[in-house]
């Protein structure tokens, strides 16, 4: 056992967990942020994925102990107050999402790579960094779209900053 | 329609828990004093139990108990059952081998559960159960459909000789041979229908409170039927009697209906919560669900059709094996017959049909309906057949089809359904123009000179949806009736509730269903709430699947709407002391017709419940209840056209254009109608160019990860072109058809017609990966 500590959603965290611990169950089991899902274990389908650092991250593939001193935020932690955040609000206004249940994965990683190519995305490069992350539902057309239409909110709110 | 009523693409309800993280799925929940439970397995595909010894894990850390198939057996834990009776041709009811949750004797298929570890946590539940020494006698194994078949198979059950579990007919084999005779033309296909894995998102689960002073049971569960599930569980299972056990579907992760089943693993974590009188959870891992959830498709066929010498179809021959699997899962019977021998008219007009299905065990997991059931693979073959034909013919695919399409309604097929409404010239025209048709040899030439191999590909796909009208299943073996059930709760404050027996895990019904309730009484969404998917909350209903929600569920709540505003209009009109009749509902308020007189709704709700000042004799409050069992199947149709190159060197396909025209009657909302067109298309697709189960020749499932079976992901796929033509199903009064399944029932078909088409070579199975293709191209498949 050891004690992890770390910084979740923008709140110190401490935890004594088991070593062999993943971050996702720290999250999942622990902090009781069960927004981040399990949908595989071989780290295949991204329903796990956080921001470490404000890094796309499959917090399957992470110990815990590995994120201490870390800064970690899940799904649970990017909307602001009652304000979903633009990607949160696009997958609802363009329908990306049916189950529910590989989304907080996608929102996460279509974050980043929002974040990594700004106003540059074609939905050739959406459809190819999305790779990573498995939806059985939409057959991704309106997860694509989402995440364009994110692009473009999310580069009129920078510009308004 | 208003802004939230039927035909608008409203926004979903549903969708703010799931972008916040806030949806409930099973493994969220935690119960006070709660165990885990771990499953020990077989790893033989074939083999007897000789011995299992738990003595090691009952001193490991955590452990709380370690049950096994003898314990489940003594208590008469009951067997797990198929509920859909078939009989074979010679008279002979189907042989249905024992299924115990847990094998105390002999295991038939890798993944099969032998004994279960509970442990205060999952960790400690898995070591556990890796110390659990299980002794096998391993025994040969057949793990495909001509390998159980062979003179000398390793026999699976002693009730199913020669593993057939029945052998099927429908049809007139006599007629159907004199058209053969007759014929001018006759084009044949052997087909392997590939077998598919579900992976729904989210992975099974379940967890089992068993309450001791009172003697009853909570199931939290990923169910798509949770009323079902506790009537097996009660009425076969004797794991708990009905009225003594609750069970919750809450958020389901996506089902395709891998979760219409009740599996081992719910079974057996109610009676071990009653055994160590804690609470009892199970997730499910992915590779468990590689290995324990039912599968999908799984036949090869041999299929004929006859022509005469203007090219109409006179005869249609078919004759499939389909592989079940080591046991009979719930409704596995059904779905290579019922729901697949019977749609082998498709779109034509063909007056001799004659199918015989093979049904038949193997060393495998069991196989059961997953998205389309048996309508997909129906369609394969008819759609197979006329682009083989036209090829065959020298005419043109899209004329071939169009010279045989029924066009009077309602039609009779020769397999039982009687197709009520459609017009499939009208798909097929749009989806030819939205495809740009005339275009094609042109864009194709231009290919060419590029080095690109191009081809286009048809599917004009019919498929019968609405399951079902319950005297007509009945009639063909069905265990329980397909109607549906609702209930409407106005409020005392003028807010609603809307009790289903559907259960929403992924399509929408928090949204769709309150769009009828805004369209009839012209109330916002928001002061209405969907309730579904807890037996103790809802009047039992029968759950999601064949597309059955919109053209069941729904018009069973319009049944249970109608009934409420027929009581609220006497109270409105006895309130305004106007006539019944002059009462229209508009905006949430009863006016009187011609007046400026009128009550709205929530006082009308407060005089139901306050009961003061009601007409003379009528009962108080606002509510009632509906169950609706439809009269005929409906008949969702639709064209696809697919157009895609393949590189000669590589073998890769690439898509061009797919686009699709369905006709699912009235839409409710087009946005999730697109939106579930979607998703059918990735999975037909998908089957086509990238999925299927291996299993090799010992029984071991060697596609048992994400790693091994190739699910599509974002770059496999295009973006769809979808097209809507409409005839109002006449079977309900909403006119609607249902849409969950056509994508993956249609689409297959297109791309493999499209890819034999650039290659000119018609013999290539799915899934047509690039190594296949490239065989297939360069003449050594």
């Amino acid at each position: 056992m050891s004690t992890v500590n770390l910084t979740v959603n923008g709140k110190p965290v401490s935890a004594n967990v088991e070593d062999r611990t993943l971050l996702v169950n720290l999250l999942r089991d622990h902090l009781n942020l069960t927004g981040t899902h399990v949908g595989c274990d071989t780290s295949q389908c991204g329903a796990c994925v956080v921001h470490i650092d404000g890094q796309a991250v499959k917090s399957c593939t992470v110990l815990a102990g590995q994120a201490s001193g870390a800064n970690v935020t899940t799904i649970e932690g990017i909307s602001n107050g009652d304000e979903l955040h633009p990607m949160q609000a696009a997958f609802r206004d363009n329908h990306g999402l049916q189950c529910g249940y590989c989304t907080p994965g996608m929102i996460m990683s279509a974050i980043d790579i929002v974040n990594r190519y700004g106003g540059k995305l074609d939905e050739d490069t959406v459809r190819h960094e999305l790779e990573g992350n498995i939806c059985r539902c939409t057959g991704y057309h309106n997860i694509v779209k989402s995440v364009l239409d994110a692009a473009g909110r999310m580069s009129v709110a920078q510009a308004a900053e | 329609m208003g802004v939230e009523g039927i035909g608008a693409s409203v926004v979903r309800k549903e969708d703010r828990r799931f972008v916040t993280g806030k949806g409930r799925y099973v493994d969220d929940i935690k119960l006070v004093g709660m165990t885990h439970a771990y499953f020990v397995r077989s790893p033989h595909a074939h083999a007897k139990v000789k011995s299992i010894d738990s003595s090691a894990a009952m001193k490991m850390p955590g452990v709380v108990g370690v049950l096994t198939g003898k314990e489940i057996v003594d208590d008469k834990i009951g067997n797990l059952i198929c509920g859909w009776a078939i009989t074979s041709r010679d008279g002979t009811p189907m042989k249905m081998g024992a299924w115990p949750a847990m094998a105390p004797e002999t295991v038939r298929f890798v993944g099969q559960a032998v004994a279960v570890v509970i442990a205060e946590t999952k960790n400690q539940a898995h070591d556990a159960a890796e110390a659990v020494v299980v002794n096998y006698e391993e025994l040969p194994a057949a793990a495909d459909i001509r390998a159980a078949i062979k003179p000398g198979a390793p026999q699976l059950h002693p009730e199913a000789p020669g593993n057939v579990i029945y052998d099927w007919t429908l049809g007139d084999e006599a007629a159907t041979d004199t058209a053969f005779k007759s014929a001018a033309n006759v084009v044949s296909l052997d087909i392997t229908n590939n077998r598919l894995v579900p992976n729904a998102m989210e992975p099974r689960a379940a967890i089992a409170d068993y309450n001791d002073a009172e003697e009853h049971f909570t199931l939290y569960t990923t169910s798509q039927n949770p009323h079902v599930a506790r009537l097996v569980l009660s009425a076969f299972y004797n794991v708990a009697q009905e009225h003594k056990l609750r069970v919750v579907a809450p958020d389901v992760g996506g089902g395709f209906g891998s979760k219409i089943f009740i599996y081992p693993e719910e079974m057996v974590a109610l009676w071990a919560s009653k055994k160590v009188r804690r609470p009892v959870k199970w997730t499910g891992d992915r590779s468990e669900a590689f290995l324990t959830d039912a599968h999908g498709r799984d036949h090869l066929t041999k299929a004929e059709m006859a022509f005469d010498a203007s090219n109409k179809i006179i005869g249609l021959r078919v004759k499939t094996y389909a592989n079940l699997g080591a046991y009979m899962s719930l409704f596995s019977s059904s779905v290579p017959t019922y729901l697949y021998a019977t749609l082998l008219s498709g779109q034509y007009n063909i007056p001799n049909i004659f199918a015989e299905v093979i049904s038949v065990y193997t060393n495998t997991v069991p196989v059961d309906a997953y998205r389309g059931a048996g309508r997909p693979e129906a369609s394969f073959v008819v759609e197979r057949l006329m682009e083989t034909a036209a090829r065959q013919l020298k005419v043109d695919p899209a004329e071939l089809r169009r010279k045989n399409f029924i066009t009077a309604f309602p039609h009779q097929t020769p397999v039982i359904m009687a197709y009520d409404i459609g017009d499939f010239g009208a798909s097929l025209d749009a989806a030819l123009k939205a495809i740009d048709y005339s275009g094609f040899p042109a864009r194709k030439d231009k290919a060419k000179k590029e080095g690109k191999l191009r081809g286009i590909g048809f599917s004009c796909y019919i498929e019968a949806c609405g399951i079902a009208p319950s005297k007509a299943v009945g009639s063909l073996g069905a265990g329980v009736g397909l109607w549906e059930s609702a209930e409407v709760r106005v409020n005392p404050v003028g807010t609603i509730e809307i009790l289903t027996g559907s259960h929403s895990h992924g399509q929408g019904h928090e949204t769709t269903f309150c769009q009828l309730v805004a369209e009839r009484l012209g109330v916002p969404i928001s002061q209405v709430q969907i309730v579904h998917g807890d037996t103790d909350k809802v009047q039992f209903g029968m759950g999601t699947y064949g597309s059955r929600s919109a053209a069941v569920g729904l018009t069973a709540i319009l049944k249970a709407m109608e009934k409420v505003e027929s009581k609220a209009r006497k109270i409105a009109a006895h309130q305004l002391e106007a006539s019944e009749d002059d009462i229209v509902i508009e905006n949430g308020a009863f006016k009187v017709t011609g007046t400026d007189k009128s009550i709205a709704l929530p006082m009308v709700a407060l005089a139901a419940y306050t009961a003061h000042n009601l007409p003379d004799g009528m009962e108080p409050g606002l509510k009632e209840g509906a169950f609706y069992d439809p009269t005929n199947f409906t008949f969702p149709a639709g064209a696809y056209i697919c157009e895609l190159e393949v590189d000669a060197g590589t073998g890769k396909t690439g898509f061009v254009n797919f686009v699709a025209a369905d006709d699912f009657g009235r839409l409710i909302n087009p946005m999730i109608v697109e939106g579930q067109v979607h998703g059918g298309l990735a999975q037909g697709i998908g089957q086509a160019l990238l999925e299927g189960a291996v299993y090799d020749a010992s029984g071991q499932l060697v596609t048992a990860s994400f790693m091994d079976y190739t699910m599509p992901r974002a770059d496999d796929l295009p973006s769809f072109k979808l097209n809507h033509t409409t005839t109002l199903c006449p079977g309900n009064p909403l006119g609607v058809k249902g849409c969950g399944e056509a994508g993956a029932i249609g689409a297959s078909a297109a791309v493999i017609n499209a890819i034999t088409d650039a290659i000119g070579n018609n013999k290539l199975e799915m899934p047509a990966t690039p190594d296949r293709v490239w065989h297939a191209i360069h003449g050594n498949a």
